[in-house]
């Protein structure tokens, strides 16, 4: 217990101090996450509303593979991308491995069917309340797609912050991919990871207590930004 | 109007669910102008005749044959649901919306929203959103939505069901504007006085049957035993 304490500390003196190694970890993790969670939104959000509104053969298997992709082991995933980006693997010529954009596309490959499974089930219910509706003003598939998007941007957002949430903890598949190289692809959760070995519980509770409270401010902006908007009280 | 879109000609229109067949085959003939009234009980077919009408059923069998092509058919018809479906907006924006989708720009679109609202007697309440209107209200909504594109054909389901007087009294008033503008209204009812007060021809449908048709005048003087027996406010079995 005494050791939390003292986390909780030293936390409050690297913030105090704005210690530039913190700040430096810290905002890569930002980085790194809001750019996955921004680019699984791009991909996720459509699909789940393209989900929700077409009905083909395939699409329980599709639905039911993207809900069991949604516990993709992130360790895994992290191996994948580490052979395809390895300097013998396809994608080796970019030199892409320990770099932050590996980290990102980790991220991306795990947080997507999250996002993309939470968006496709918010959807669904508002496309059976709209369903005849649309159908009856002759509203495009396209069009369909933007009504629903935008009437049920609130789940959406849910959905993307789920995808946040996700990618902002995980630690398995940055590791692997980014390799924890100091100044480079160092985040909290790898910094964690290696003070906790190391032994320095006090600095690796810190970390994780500035983890923690990054999350929560993420969560509380978008939320406060999106109480701004008078029209979506839903 | 430049061309018309009707006559609509219903050819042994027949729909099958779930392997017992519901509606039909009917065949009839929607022309001319005015206000045709759809009368039956429950389950005789009614939403599913003007739903199929409007394109949102899946026919079985038989033929649905408008006067145009079927891209301007979609874009001259509307329909009004018996629970209406409003979307996650304010009023005047899902007033609005059948207009954006026709590529209105969104200036003009809200203009006439706000307009065809006041129409109808919503304009106190152009910018709330549309969940928390009355029963009443949201059925004005939805009339004022469907009435927007100055459709040729109008379908209504029960329009007035679960409404009180004046909420009915408000509705039919909007109708009637609609069909003296020239709009052809097809609805269904089960409220005779509402059908003696606007019909300008009947149609009564009885266990997926057409039985009767003509003009209102056949409410008085019904040649089928169930349309006297419906008139009479008899049970039918």
């Amino acid at each position: 217990m005494n050791e939390l304490w003292q986390g909780l500390a030293h936390a409050a003196r690297l913030i105090w101090d704005f210690d530039p190694g913190l700040w430096e970890i810290a905002g890569l993790s930002l980085q790194v996450s809001l750019g996955a969670t921004f680019v699984a939104s791009l991909i996720g959000l459509p699909l789940g509303a393209w989900l929700a509104v077409n009905r083909f053969r395939a699409r329980r298997v599709v639905i039911a593979i993207l809900n069991a992709l949604m516990g993709l082991p992130p360790v895994v995933v992290g191996l994948f991308v580490y052979v395809l980006l390895s300097r013998s693997g396809p994608f080796g010529v970019l030199g892409l491995l320990f770099t932050p954009t590996a980290m990102v596309i980790a991220q991306v490959i795990i947080i997507t069917p999250i996002v993309a499974s939470i968006a496709h089930q918010a959807l669904r219910d508002l496309w059976a309340d709209y369903h005849d509706l649309l159908i009856s003003l002759n509203a495009s598939r396209g069009q369909r797609i933007k009504a629903l998007l935008w009437d049920g941007r609130r789940a959406l957002m849910a959905a993307s912050l789920a995808g946040f949430g996700r990618a902002i903890g995980e630690v398995g598949a940055i590791m692997i991919v980014g390799g924890n190289i100091d100044h480079v692809t160092r985040v909290l959760t790898t910094a964690i990871a290696l003070e906790t070995g190391k032994g320095q519980f006090g600095l690796a509770l810190a970390l994780g207590f500035v983890l923690i409270a990054l999350a929560i401010a993420v969560n509380l902006c978008v939320h406060f930004l999106s109480r701004t908007e008078r029209s979506g009280r839903w | 109007m430049v061309a018309s879109i009707l006559p609509l000609q219903v050819d042994a229109l027949t729909l099958r669910r779930g392997g017992r067949s519901i509606l039909g085959p009917i065949s009839w003939v929607l022309a001319g102008a005015g206000i045709t009234v759809v009368l039956g009980p429950n389950g005789s077919g009614k939403t599913s005749f003007l739903r199929a009408m409007h394109g949102l059923e899946r026919i079985n069998q038989g033929d649905l044959r408008w006067a145009a092509p079927m891209d301007i058919v979609r874009a001259k018809q509307s329909f009004v649901f018996q629970t209406p479906i409003l979307m996650r907006r304010s009023v005047v924006e899902c007033i609005a919306y059948p207009l954006l989708l026709d590529g209105v720009p969104r200036a003009q679109a809200h203009m006439q929203a706000s307009d065809a609202a006041i129409g109808v007697g919503l304009g106190a309440v152009l910018n709330q959103p549309a969940q928390v209107l009355s029963g009443g209200e949201k059925q004005k909504l939805a009339l004022a939505r469907a009435l927007i594109r100055a459709p040729e054909v109008l379908f209504l389901d029960e329009p007035c069901a679960n409404l009180d007087g004046r909420s009915t009294r408000d509705i039919e008033t909007i109708l009637a504007d609609a069909r003296d503008a020239g709009t052809r209204i097809v609805m269904s009812t089960h409220n005779l006085g509402q059908a003696r007060r606007l019909a300008d021809d009947v149609l009564f449908l009885y266990n997926g049957q057409l039985v009767e048709a003509g003009p209102s005048l056949i409410l008085e003087t019904p040649t089928s035993p169930e349309l006297a027996a419906h008139v009479n406010g008899d049970l039918l079995p």
